[in-house]
C-alpha cells in the first residue's frame, strides 16, 4: 500500500495546483491582467477541472484494482473476463463528451480572440481608438515602433491601461515569440509574414514579457516590460519621449540590428525606413544596392561573413 | 525464409517471380517502398506548390517553361514505360531474349529523357539566370525534378545491373523477381512524370 | 604553412572547454581500451563474424539496444549538465553557446537515438518470435539498418568533439538554422546524422511491415497476434508513411545550407513556416512511432503479470489504429502560435482531442485487464503499472495543451517541457525499461536481479515526479524553455532547485539499473526453461536464449495466447512436435551493411564539412554496395538436421 501512495502523490500535487494558485502572484498565466490572458485563464481552469475528474476516475479505478487485486491470495480471480461492451462503450462516450465540452468553448474563445477586447478606457487623443504597434525582434532585442505617435522604444513598451492594444509583429532575422503571460498568450514573430495579437491591460501597472521561441545565443536575455499607464498618463509619456528623447538616425536603427543585447531605450522618432519592416535578407539587399533578384546569393555569402564575428563557436565571452 | 506452405501448394500457377517465398516477400516488400516514394514525391510536390508563387522577383513558371522540350521529355518517358511494360511481357513468356532487348531499348530512352532533361536545366540556367539559389519558386522546381531524374538515372544503373545477371543466369525466380521490380520501379517513376506535367508545368502554362 | 595548419586545426577540433578535452581523452582512452582488449583477447575475429556481419534479428536487436543505452547515457549527461546549470539563477556552469548545443543534442539524441533505437532493438528481438517466425523478411536490410542508425548516431556524436556540435533544438526550426543565422557545421552534423539514420528508420519500417503481413505462424490470424505485434504492425505503416516526410525535409535544409537554396531561408521567398510544417508533419507521427510500441510492451506485460487475456482486445487494435491515422492530422499543433486563422486553428485543436478518446480507452482497458486479475508485483510490471497514472497526468496535460487559445499561454514554456517528459518518459522510457526487464532473459538466457530492479524503478520513478511535477508550475511561472540562464527574484529557483535534484535521482536510477545489468551477468538466474515469467505468447515456447533458428518446427496456432492456452490444457504442446525435423533455410551473414554504412558514414561526415573530394567517393561507395550485394547470389545456407538435434536437445526440447 505504500507503494501505491507515492505511485499517486505526483497526482495529488497536480489536484492541489488550484489551491496553491489561488493565493499566489508569481504564477504569471494564472494571475491574468487583463481580458485576453483571463478568457485564456478561464480556459485553462475549465479544462483543469474537468481533466481532474479524468484523473480522479483514473486513480481511484487504479488503486482499488491494485489494493484488491495486488494481495497474495485475493480472491475474485476472473481470467475469462475478457471484455465487456458495454462498459468499452461507455468509456468511449464519456471522453467523447468530456472532449466536446472542452471544444466548444476552444473554439469559441480562438474566434473571440480575432477580435480586439472592449476598452474600458482611452487616451484623449486616442478616443474611440486602438493603439497600434508595430514590434520587431531582432536578435537579442524588442523594437517598438508607434506609428501613429511617431516614436520608438526598445524591450520596454508604454501603453494606455483600458484600451485594446493591437502588435504587429515582426521579426528581422531569427523567428521569437512575444508572450507577455499576465496580460495574454503568445504569438510568433516572422520574417516572412506580419502578426497580429491584441492584448489589453486591465490597470496601470508593469508586466513582464518575453521570447519563449529560442533564437540563438542571447535568447535567454530576450525580456521586455510592458507598462500599462493610465490615459493621462500615457500621454504625458508620448509627449516628454517627443520632447525629450533623442530621435533614432539611420545609422543608429542599423546598429540596432545587429545581433546583440541592449538596455532599454526610447527615441523621438525614427527613420523612415524602419516604416518598411524590412527584414535581414531585404536590408541586406538594400545595402548591397541591388534588387532582391540578383542578391538572394551575394547576400547569403555575405551574411555568413558577417555572422563569423558574432556567432563564430568558442573563443568569446558570455554574456 | 523457409518456403511457406502457400507459395509450394500454388507454385506451378504463379509467375515465376512470385514462385519462392523469397520473390513474394520482396514485391510485397517493393510496393510498401514505393508507398514511401509516393510520401516523399507527395512532399515533395507540397512544396513546390506552396513556393511556386515565391519568384522573388525571378523568372516565374510562365517566364521559364517551353512547351517543345518538355512534350519531347514526355514522349520520351511514357514510350519506355510502354517498352518496359513489354519487356515484363516477355518475362511472363519466360523469353530472355526479348526482356533483354525490351530493357535495352527503355535504357535507351531513359538516357534520352536525362539529357533532355539536363538540356532543359542548362537552358534555364544558362540563358534566363535561373537556378536553384534564385529563389524559392526555382529551388522547389529544380529540386523536385531533380529528384525524379537522379530516380531515373539510377533505374538505369538498375537495370544495367539485371541485364548482366540476365545475360549471365538467363530467367530465373530470383532474376525474374528482379526485372519485374524494376519494372514497377520504372512504371512508378512514369506516373511521378504525369503529376509533374500536370502540377508543374500545365499549371505553370496556364497561371 | 603552419599558421594554415594551426588554423584548421582550431577549425576542425572544438577547442577551448576542459569539459571537451576530457571527452576528446576519454573517447581516445576508450578506443584505446577496446582495441587492446579485442587484440589481446583475439577477438577481432568474433566481433566480425558474429555480430558486425550478423543477419540474425536477436542479435540485432541486442546491439540496437546496446547502442541505445549508449546513446541514453550521453543524453542523461546532456541533462544533468542542463539541470545543474539551471539549478540556481546567474550559474556560469555552461555559458550559452555550450547550453544551447547541450539541449539541442540532448533532444535529438534522446528522441531519435535512443528511444527509436530502443524500440527497434525490442520490436527485433520479439516481434519474429512472438509470430513464430525464422526471422525478418529481409534480414541483410534489417542489417543495414542497424549500421545506418548506428553511423548516423556516431557521426551526430561526433560533432561534440570536431567542427562543434548543432544548436538549433532538436526541431532545428528555420530561419535559425539555416546558413543565413546558423553558419558552421554544428547544423550539417544535425541534417546529415539524422538523414543516415532515418533511412535506416524506413528500412525498418518497411522489414517489419512485411515480416508481420507474411510470415506469421500458420494459423496465426491478424486478430490473434500478441498487442505487442500489433502495435509494430501499426508502428511500421506510421513510419513507411510519416519518414520520407522528414527524409524531404532534411534533404532540403541541407540543400539549403550546402548549395545555397531558398526553402526555408529569410531571402528570395523561402518559406520558414515550411520547415516547421514538413518537420512536424513527421515528427507529430514519431511521436506515436515511439509510443505505440510502448503500448504494446504495456499489453504484454500487464496481461502476462495479472494472469489474465487482455480486457478488450479489438477495442485495443482499433484504438491504435485511430491514433495512428489521427496522428497525421495534429501536427499543426506544435505551432498553433504562428498566425494560423481561427477555422485552422479550430481544426487542428479538435482533432488533437479526438487523440485522447482512443488513449483513453486504452488506459480503461489496461485498468480492467488488471481488474479480477491476480496481479504479481515484478520489476518490468512496475514499470508497466506506474506507466498508468503517471502517463494519464501526460495526456490529460495533453489535452489542455491542445485547446489552442490555452496554448498561446503554454507553448514553449516549461509547461510543455513537463507535458512531453510526462508522455515520454512515462510512456516511452517507462516502456522501454519494462521491455528491457520482461525479454532480458529472452535475450540472454538470465534473469536481472528483481531486488535492484525494484530499486532501480523506485529511484526513477519518484524521481521523475519530483523532476517533472514542478516543471508545470514553472511553466506557468513563465519560464521557457531553452533559456540558458534566468534572473532571481521571480520565484523561480527553489522551483528550479527540486528539479535538478529529481534530475539527478533519475541519473542514479539509471546507475543502479546498469549495476544490475553488470551484477546479474554474473550472478543471475539461469532461465532453463525458456518461460521465465509464465508468459504467454510464443516468444516463450522456445528456449532462451532463443536458437539461431527460433523454432525447430514452425509452430501451429489456433488461438490468441497460444502458451497461455497449452497452459490451461486447451491446446497441444507446442515445444515439442512428433514430426521429424527438416534441414533450415537461414539467410547468410554479410559484411557488405557494416562497409556501406561505413562508407554513409564517410560521405556524411565529407558534406558536413562541404568536402566534396571526400563526400562524394563516400556515396560513390554506397552505390558500390548496393550493386556488390545485387550480385551475391550466394545468399543463403542450411542448418543440417544433427545441429537442430544437438540444439533442441540441450534445452530438452528433443522429443
Amino acid at each position: 500500500m505504500k507503494n501505491l501512495i507515492t505511485m499517486i502523490k505526483p497526482a495529488i500535487l497536480l489536484l492541489a495546483l488550484p489551491l496553491i494558485t489561488g493565493c499566489s502572484d508569481k504564477i504569471a498565466v494564472l494571475n491574468p491582467q487583463g481580458p485576453v490572458a483571463r478568457s485564456q485563464y478561464h480556459l485553462i481552469i475549465w479544462s483543469l477541472i474537468m481533466m481532474s475528474l479524468v484523473l480522479a476516475i483514473v486513480l481511484i479505478l487504479f488503486v482499488y484494482v491494485l489494493a484488491r487485486y495486488g494481495r497474495k491470495n485475493s480472491k475474485g480471480f476472473d481470467p475469462n473476463d475478457t471484455g465487456n461492451r458495454k462498459l468499452e462503450i461507455v468509456w468511449m462516450i464519456i471522453p467523447v463528451i468530456i472532449c466536446v465540452l472542452l471544444a466548444v468553448p476552444t473554439v469559441q474563445t480562438l474566434y473571440a480572440l480575432n477580435h480586439p477586447p472592449k476598452a474600458t478606457a482611452t487616451p484623449a487623443k486616442l478616443a474611440g481608438k486602438t493603439l497600434t504597434i508595430d514590434v520587431t525582434s531582432v536578435q537579442w532585442k524588442w523594437l517598438f515602433r508607434y506609428p501613429d505617435q511617431k516614436i520608438e522604444t526598445v524591450n520596454y513598451a508604454v501603453i494606455p491601461a483600458g484600451t485594446p492594444v493591437k502588435f504587429r509583429l515582426h521579426a528581422y532575422d531569427a523567428m521569437n515569440a512575444f508572450w507577455v503571460p499576465e496580460l495574454g498568450g503568445q504569438q510568433y514573430t516572422m520574417t516572412d509574414m506580419p502578426m497580429k495579437l491584441w492584448l489589453q491591460a486591465d490597470k496601470p501597472g508593469n508586466y513582464d514579457g518575453r521570447s519563449s521561441n529560442y533564437s540563438g545565443r542571447g535568447f535567454a536575455h530576450m525580456t521586455f516590460t510592458i507598462m500599462a499607464r493610465n490615459a493621462t498618463d500615457f500621454d504625458n509619456w508620448v509627449n516628454d519621449v517627443k520632447q525629450n528623447k533623442p530621435a533614432l538616425s539611420l545609422n543608429g536603427y542599423k546598429k540596432l540590428l545587429q545581433p546583440d543585447t541592449v538596455k532599454p531605450q526610447a527615441f523621438s522618432s525614427y527613420p523612415k525606413l524602419a516604416e518598411k519592416d524590412l527584414n535581414k535578407a531585404q536590408m541586406q539587399a538594400l545595402e548591397a544596392g541591388k534588387s532582391t533578384k540578383n542578391d538572394s546569393m551575394q547576400g547569403m555569402k555575405m551574411d555568413k561573413n558577417m555572422d563569423m564575428d558574432h556567432n563564430g563557436k568558442g573563443g568569446h565571452h558570455d554574456d | 525464409m523457409m518456403d511457406s506452405l502457400l507459395s509450394q501448394k500454388n507454385k506451378s500457377t504463379l509467375p515465376l517471380e512470385y514462385s519462392t517465398e523469397e520473390g513474394d516477400l520482396r514485391i510485397v516488400g517493393f510496393w510498401i517502398f514505393l508507398a514511401a516514394e509516393l510520401v516523399l514525391f507527395g512532399t515533395l510536390f507540397g512544396t513546390y506548390l506552396v513556393l511556386q508563387s515565391h519568384t522573388a522577383g525571378g523568372p516565374n513558371a510562365h517566364d521559364l517553361f517551353e512547351i517543345g522540350p518538355v512534350m519531347a521529355e514526355t514522349i520520351v518517358l511514357l514510350v519506355s514505360s510502354f517498352t518496359c511494360g513489354l519487356s515484363t511481357m516477355e518475362l511472363r513468356r519466360h523469353n530472355n531474349k526479348g526482356l533483354i532487348g525490351w530493357l535495352i531499348i527503355t535504357i535507351l530512352l531513359g538516357l534520352v529523357f536525362v539529357g533532355l532533361e539536363a538540356n532543359e536545366f542548362y537552358t534555364y540556367a544558362a540563358h534566363e539566370g535561373a537556378t536553384l539559389s534564385t529563389s524559392a519558386f526555382l529551388s522547389g522546381f529544380f529540386i523536385l525534378l531533380g529528384t525524379h531524374g537522379c530516380h531515373v538515372s539510377l533505374g538505369i544503373v538498375w537495370i544495367i545491373g539485371i541485364l548482366l545477371q540476365l545475360r549471365k543466369r538467363g530467367i530465373t525466380p530470383v532474376t525474374a523477381r528482379k526485372a519485374f521490380m524494376v519494372g514497377l520501379y520504372w512504371h512508378f517513376l512514369d506516373v511521378v512524370w504525369i503529376f509533374i506535367f500536370t502540377a508543374v508545368y500545365l499549371t505553370g502554362w496556364v497561371i | 604553412m603552419i599558421e594554415s595548419i594551426k588554423s584548421f586545426l582550431g577549425y576542425f577540433f572544438v577547442t577551448g572547454d576542459p569539459m571537451i578535452y576530457g571527452a576528446d581523452a576519454s573517447i581516445a582512452l576508450a578506443s584505446i581500451g577496446i582495441v587492446v582488449v579485442l587484440t589481446y583477447f583475439k577477438k577481432w575475429k568474433w566481433l566480425w563474424e558474429e555480430w558486425l556481419t550478423t543477419v540474425d534479428h536477436k542479435r540485432i536487436g541486442i546491439m540496437y539496444i546496446i547502442a541505445a543505452l549508449l546513446m541514453l547515457f550521453r543524453g542523461g549527461v546532456d541533462a544533468l549538465m542542463m539541470r545543474t546549470q539551471l539549478t540556481l539563477p546567474n550559474l556560469h556552469f555552461l555559458n550559452s553557446e555550450h547550453y544551447n548545443q547541450v539541449f539541442t543534442t540532448h533532444g535529438t539524441i534522446m528522441i531519435i537515438f535512443v528511444a527509436m533505437p530502443f524500440i527497434f532493438g525490442l520490436m527485433n528481438i520479439a516481434v519474429p518470435l512472438q509470430i513464430g517466425a525464422r526471422d525478418v523478411a529481409f534480414p541483410f536490410l534489417n542489417a543495414l539498418s542497424f549500421w545506418l542508425f548506428f553511423a548516423g548516431a556516431m557521426l551526430f556524436n561526433l560533432s561534440f568533439v570536431i567542427g562543434g556540435s548543432p544548436d538549433a533544438g532538436w526541431s532545428g526550426y528555420a530561419p535559425f538554422a539555416g546558413a543565413e543565422l546558423n553558419p558552421g557545421v554544428g547544423q550539417n552534423y544535425y541534417v546529415l546524422g539524422v538523414q543516415i539514420s532515418g533511412i535506416g528508420s524506413l528500412a525498418t519500417g518497411i522489414n517489419f511491415l512485411v515480416t508481420i503481413i507474411k510470415m506469421r505462424a500458420p494459423g496465426m490470424t491478424l486478430f490473434k497476434m500478441p498487442m505487442f505485434t500489433w502495435s509494430i504492425l501499426i508502428t511500421s505503416v506510421i513510419v513507411v508513411f510519416a519518414f520520407p516526410a522528414f527524409t524531404v525535409a532534411l534533404a532540403l535544409m541541407t540543400i539549403d545550407r550546402l548549395f545555397g537554396a531558398h526553402f526555408f531561408t529569410i531571402a528570395a521567398g523561402g518559406s520558414p513556416m515550411l520547415w516547421a510544417n514538413l518537420f512536424w508533419f513527421w515528427g507529430h507521427p514519431e511521436v506515436y512511432i515511439v509510443l505505440l510500441p510502448v503500448f504494446g510492451i504495456f499489453s504484454e506485460v500487464i496481461a502476462t503479470f495479472a494472469h489474465k487475456t487482455l480486457f478488450g482486445y479489438a477495442v485495443m487494435v482499433w484504438s491504435m489504429v485511430a491514433i495512428s491515422v489521427l496522428s497525421f492530422i495534429t501536427w499543426l499543433h506544435h505551432f498553433f502560435t504562428m498566425g494560423n486563422t481561427a477555422p485552422v486553428n479550430a481544426f487542428f485543436s479538435v482533432s488533437t482531442m479526438l487523440i485522447a478518446i482512443p488513449t483513453g480507452v486504452k488506459i480503461f482497458n489496461w485498468l480492467f485487464t488488471l481488474n479480477k486479475g491476480r496481479i504479481e508485483f515484478t520489476t518490468p510490471m512496475l514499470w508497466a503499472l506506474a506507466f498508468i497514472p503517471n502517463f494519464t497526468i501526460g495526456g490529460i496535460t495533453g489535452v489542455m495543451l491542445a485547446m489552442a487559445p490555452a496554448d498561446y499561454q503554454y507553448h514553449n514554456s516549461y509547461f510543455l517541457v513537463a507535458h512531453f517528459h510526462s508522455t515520454l518518459i512515462a510512456g516511452t522510457v517507462f516502456g522501454i525499461f519494462c521491455g528491457l526487464h520482461y525479454w532480458w532473459p529472452k535475450m540472454f538466457g538470465y534473469l536481472l536481479d528483481e531486488r535492484k530492479g525494484k530499486w532501480s524503478f523506485w529511484i526513477f520513478m519518484i524521481s521523475f515526479n519530483i523532476c517533472f511535477m514542478p516543471m508545470y508550475f514553472l511553466g506557468l511561472m513563465g519560464m521557457t524553455r531553452r533559456m540558458y540562464t534566468y534572473p532571481a527574484g521571480l520565484g523561480w529557483t527553489p522551483i528550479n532547485i527540486v528539479i535538478t535534484i529529481g534530475a539527478f535521482g533519475m541519473g542514479l536510477g539509471f546507475i543502479i539499473m546498469a549495476w544490475n545489468i553488470i551484477w546479474s551477468a554474473i550472478h543471475g538466474k539461469r532461465d532453463t526453461t525458456g518461460d521465465p515469467w509464465g508468459g504467454r505468447t510464443l516468444e516463450w515456447t522456445t528456449s532462451s536464449p532463443a536458437p539461431e533458428y527460433n523454432f525447430a518446427h514452425i509452430p501451429e496456432i489456433s488461438t490468441r495466447d497460444p502458451l497461455a492456452a497449452m497452459k490451461e490444457g486447451k491446446t497441444g504442446d507446442l515445444r515439442k512436435s512428433s514430426k521429424p525435423y527438416e534441414p533450415i533455410h537461414m539467410p547468410n551473414n554479410s559484411g557488405i551493411p557494416v562497409i556501406m554504412s561505413g562508407f554513409m558514414f564517410i560521405a556524411g561526415f565529407g558534406f558536413v564539412f562541404e568536402w566534396y573530394w571526400m563526400g562524394i567517393p563516400g556515396l560513390i561507395g554506397v552505390v558500390a554496395c548496393m550493386i556488390a550485394r545485387s550480385f551475391v547470389y550466394n545468399d543463403h545456407h542450411y542448418i543440417p538436421v544433427d545441429e537442430i538435434e544437438k540444439t533442441e536437445a540441450a534445452t530438452g526440447r528433443l522429443s
